[in-house]
């Protein structure tokens, strides 16, 4: 697995000079998976902030080959990309260079609107990898609620007021889906750990097949976060167990992370975003503890399914 | 027809814009300055700074340069932090933030 300084000395192929906001979670997602991927790249991308940012005519943030679809079809257009070049291979016409395929989408991109293409494209089995970056709403449109927006934050579709607590349902469990497609490799990470990241990349591109990651990533502006507060915000999500650092390989659950003792409350971390502002004052103590005992209860289930593959034995 | 972004004053018609919308120029973002919008910006202490590249692992504007350089002690090519590109910066503080709390090589002034 990758150094820093092994991934530092290579040349960047997604650059600076892109509109997203300062501060913003997402860009290293992409700086990293192109770093730790030694083979060329395709990507392919979703409309969402990121294409949005790196692609506004005439600019591009890439320096690899990059092909933006509507919201509902990153993943069809990366599998037909895919074909094509499997297809001109085999016939000759073009060598074998061992591209790599990539395509990528918000939340809002793959939890709702583009996950009928993305099921199609794993189950296909192609060889793809989907990147999901997930910070939580449709931050590119303005913050509306998506399926991964988190139980009572604020969105502007779902506004905290005297009737509503914010977002009253509860997250999709995205990377779960994805195990249901019976995919060679499904993990879950987030944006705030170069290392876990980068290690997934790498074991990614060493599977021949569709794979998917989904990342957690800030947006200061719809999480209403200190822009500084980018990286200690998703390690947090982490340590709060709100999102565990997990793989699932050939279907067996592996935990990458436990912080056993060093746990922290979730509140230590909604407390820091805007969006979770409301459930701080007096009178939403159920609220928060409802947040809690939910997390407790995924954690633990995760723990166990994690535990039950350990004792069977690596694949 | 090839398409120059460099000449590009945001006044095109349709007939002279790139074929099929093709963009050309791979990495031509960086020709857009992002570092007017910073209200604060970052300051380097090459002197404290170790080049351990946290800071780079997280810029999410690609702003901490990287070279090459020999490592004296070791004899082998050794890559090194070598300052941050305010050009594109837009002082988000993020740098600061992660770099080990004992070197503390970055901090955050107003940026005019
Ligand atoms: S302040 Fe933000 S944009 Fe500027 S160098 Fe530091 S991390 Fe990068
Ligand atoms: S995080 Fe600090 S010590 Fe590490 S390379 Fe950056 S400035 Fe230097």
């Amino acid at each position: 697995m990758a150094t820093l300084k092994e991934l530092a000395a290579k040349e960047e192929r997604f650059v600076g000079g892109h509109t997203s906001c300062a501060g913003c979670g997402y860009p290293n997602i992409f700086r990293l998976t192109l770093a730790a991927i030694k083979e060329p790249v395709a990507v392919v991308g979703a409309t969402g902030c990121c294409e949005v940012n790196t692609s506004i005519f005439p600019y591009t943030s890439w320096k690899v080959p990059f092909l933006h679809n509507a919201f509902e079809n990153s993943a069809a257009t990366c599998s037909g990309v895919e074909a094509a070049y499997q297809s001109l291979v085999k016939s000759g016409k073009i060598k074998d260079e061992s591209f790599r395929f990539i395509a990528f989408g918000g939340d809002g991109g793959t939890y709702d609107i583009g996950l009928q293409s993305l099921s199609g494209a794993m189950e296909r089995g192609h060889d793809m990898l989907y990147i999901c970056y997930d910070n939580g709403a449709y931050m590119n449109t303005g913050i509306q609620r998506s399926g991964a927006t988190p139980r009572y934050a604020n969105t502007t579709t779902a506004p905290v007021g005297k009737v509503n607590p914010g977002k009253r349902q509860k997250k999709k469990d995205l990377a779960k889906i994805m195990v249901g497609h019976n995919v060679p490799y499904v993990a879950q990470t987030i944006a705030g750990n170069w290392k876990d990241l980068t290690n997934k990349i790498e074991k990614a591109m060493s599977i021949r097949g569709p794979k998917f990651i989904v990342v957690l990533a800030t947006c200061p502006l719809g999480w209403v976060t200190k822009t500084q507060d980018t990286v200690k915000l998703t390690q947090m999500a982490v340590d709060s167990c709100f999102w565990p650092l997990y793989e699932v390989e050939n279907g067996k659950y592996k935990l990458n992370y436990d912080p056993k003792d060093k746990k922290i409350p979730v509140a230590d971390w909604l407390k820091l975003q805007g969006r979770f502002k409301h459930l701080f004052k007096t009178g939403n103590e159920t609220l928060l503890a409802e947040i809690q005992s939910e997390v407790d209860q995924d954690w633990e289930s995760l723990k166990a399914l994690c535990d039950f593959h350990s004792k069977q034995g690596v694949v | 027809m090839s398409f120059d972004p460099q000449k590009y004053t945001g006044a095109l018609t349709v007939g002279e814009l790139p074929e099929g919308g093709i963009w050309t120029e791979p990495g031509s973002s960086l020709m857009r300055k992002t570092g007017d919008w910073k209200t604060l910006k970052p300051v380097w202490d090459k002197n404290k700074c170790i080049s351990c590249l946290t800071c780079w692992a997280y810029c999410p504007d690609s702003c901490i340069k990287i070279e090459k350089a020999l490592n004296e002690k070791t004899g082998k090519e050794d890559v090194k932090n070598a300052g941050i590109d305010l050009e594109h910066c837009k002082g988000c503080g993020i740098c600061a933030a992660v770099c080990p709390p004992k070197v503390a090589a970055i901090t955050m002034e107003k940026a005019r």
